[in-house]
């Protein structure tokens, strides 16, 4: 498929107060591909992945640097709408946090907050979102359900499937298979490459194997920097720096 | 050896102490409902004390409290919640400003409460009151520029708002960081996730707070001394500037300010039983609410 960029990133700096957390990084992220961010605990790939819908901006004491631009725009710019970045870049975190609400109110919970009221429309975003998630043959019956009384993988699908709802372009995971067993692990896995299709992907995994099976590039972040970024094939076959290459096949990290 | 016998020390310090405060409040309510009882009849609940308060009943010192915590509440629930709100969701968890409201919030919550009755006289019924004299009243009418119910109210609000503050900000917190994060992540501003996803999370403890901070308002006494708080009142207060009756005061004047201190001895009894009926429902509704909202949450 052909590269498009969807996200260029120029110069990034990141602070937490005086401490500096990422330091000039330059990376183009494509269109409807899946990019994995991978490297040591600490070395930033989170801090990184939340700079892309501004969430660092909840954090006190954050002073950000460089461009981060999506379509072109500069997402940092001061007549920024964040409210509407956030529509467009969907967010799933490490911890599956379904609101304790039915099956449905979770997936309705973008698109009401958005102004979409009308109960036809909203039958048919919840329905199609859990679709896509894979999780409606499993919850259709029952959407008044608590989303709590899901198993922990079918939370982070209704998740995903809460994300979609707002029509995402791109979509940011942060570790989201670390707290499932293999099972569940392997349906988000199954989703990724699903979700693709439609669906500008970067995802933060400390799993290599993860990284390897789902992604198409990998950028390999240490103590803040960005080391290495290429096809993911390459990185895992044939990285281009020993550091790289020494983080993969496990001798530190 | 040693720690085992340390270890059972604790065990029967730590129980005895348990104990102690247990005998103290039995020993208290049994005192009040025996020397109580007999006083505690219909007509006591219903009618207006006569005889120099040896006689008849409590029934506009009833009326009185419960106006007074209902404006009170009106008046200083509101503010405490959005001060709550303010320091929970909006303010920076460091900033010296936040810092500052912080210490102005503890240090009104260890203010003795007889000063704030000073400070009701000075700012409510002195200067607040003589200045809306000045500018509603004609000019040798004092209407507002006296002890007032609406004044006790305030003051009582004041008294109230350190702890609603305290108990809100500690129920909103309760909700997990994850919930904001994720209403913020699809889209919601920061007032739809609160309104949306934080107030609904926290609302039993939010209500539960507040009337718990509510009912340790009732019982004062001492803001209302000279602030509203009536000795005796042949009728009801019926605007907001009249004086009032008040379950605490009325037993406070019948121990010290009676002619006859022994007559009324049941009366305080009685009195005192109904003032901590009042305080009890008021806990007893802060537990329902507490119950069916938890109820409701996990069906």
């Amino acid at each position: 498929m052909e590269k498009k960029p969807k996200i260029i990133v120029e110069n990034l700096q990141l602070f937490y107060g005086k401490k500096q957390a990422l330091s000039n990084i330059n990376l183009t992220i494509n269109e409807k591909f899946v990019t994995a961010l991978i490297g040591p605990s600490g070395c930033g790939k989170s801090t990184f992945l939340r700079t892309l819908n501004r969430m660092n901006d909840l954090i006190d004491n954050v002073t950000i640097e460089g461009k981060v631009k999506i379509d072109d725009e500069d997402i940092y710019d001061s007549y920024q709408d964040i409210v509407a970045l956030r529509k467009k870049v969907g967010m799933i975190f490490q911890k599956s946090n379904p609101f304790p609400k039915s099956i449905y109110e979770n997936v309705a919970f973008g698109p009401r907050v958005n102004g979409i009221n009308d109960k036809t429309r909203l039958d048919e975003i919840v329905e199609r979102s859990l679709i896509r998630s894979a999780l409606w043959d499993e919850v259709k019956d029952d959407l008044s359900k608590s989303g709590l009384s899901l198993s922990g993988g079918q939370q982070q699908r209704l998740c995903i499937a809460r994300a979609l709802a707002i029509d995402p372009e791109i979509i940011l995971m942060d570790e989201p298979a670390s707290a499932l067993d293999p099972l569940s692990t392997a349906k988000v896995e199954e989703l990724i490459h699903e979700l693709k299709q439609m669906y500008t992907i970067v995802i933060v995994t400390h799993n290599m194997q993860q990284a390897a099976r789902v992604s198409d590039f990998t950028a390999f972040f240490y103590v803040g920097e960005l080391i290495e970024y290429d096809r993911t094939t390459k990185i895992f076959t044939n990285p281009s720096l020993k550091q790289t290459e020494d983080y993969i096949s496990g001798r530190f990290g | 050896m040693k720690n085992k016998i340390i270890g059972n020390a604790a065990v029967v310090v730590t129980g005895l102490a348990t104990l102690l405060i247990i005998a103290v409040l039995v020993y208290m309510l049994t005192e009040i409902i025996i020397n109580g009882k007999n006083y505690l009849t219909w007509e006591f609940l219903t009618q207006s004390p006569t005889e120099g308060m040896t006689a008849g009943g409590i029934f506009p010192a009833i009326v009185g409290t419960v106006l007074l915590v209902l404006i009170m509440s009106i008046l200083g629930v509101p503010i405490g919640t959005i001060t709550a709100l303010y320091l929970s969701e909006y303010a920076k968890r460091n900033s010296i400003f936040t810092k500052l409201i912080r210490f102005a919030v503890n240090t009104l919550a260890g203010v003795p409460s007889i000063v704030f009755g000073l400070f009701g006289l000075g700012f409510f019924v002195q200067f607040i009151g003589g200045g809306m004299d000045k500018v509603f009243s004609s000019p040798d009418q004092v209407m507002w520029a006296q002890p007032s119910i609406l004044w006790a109210s305030a003051t009582m609000a004041f008294l109230t708002i350190p702890v609603v503050i305290v108990s809100v900000e500690e129920a909103l917190r309760s909700v997990p960081q994850d919930y904001r994060a994720a209403g913020l992540a699809l889209g919601a501003t920061r007032w739809q996730t609160i309104r949306k996803v934080v107030i609904p999370n926290s609302i039993s403890g939010i209500l539960t707070g507040t009337i718990l901070a509510i009912g340790r308002g009732a019982g004062e006494v001492a803001p209302i001394l000279f602030t509203g708080a009536a000795y005796f009142l042949p009728h009801l207060p019926e605007k907001l500037s009249d004086q009032f009756m008040n379950l605490g005061y009325h037993v406070y004047i019948m121990a010290t300010q009676s002619t006859d201190v022994e007559a009324t001895k049941g009366i305080q009894y009685a009195t005192v039983a109904i003032l901590l009926l009042v305080t009890f429902t008021l806990n007893l509704v802060a537990v329902l609410i507490r119950y069916k909202i938890r109820k409701k949450r996990i069906t």
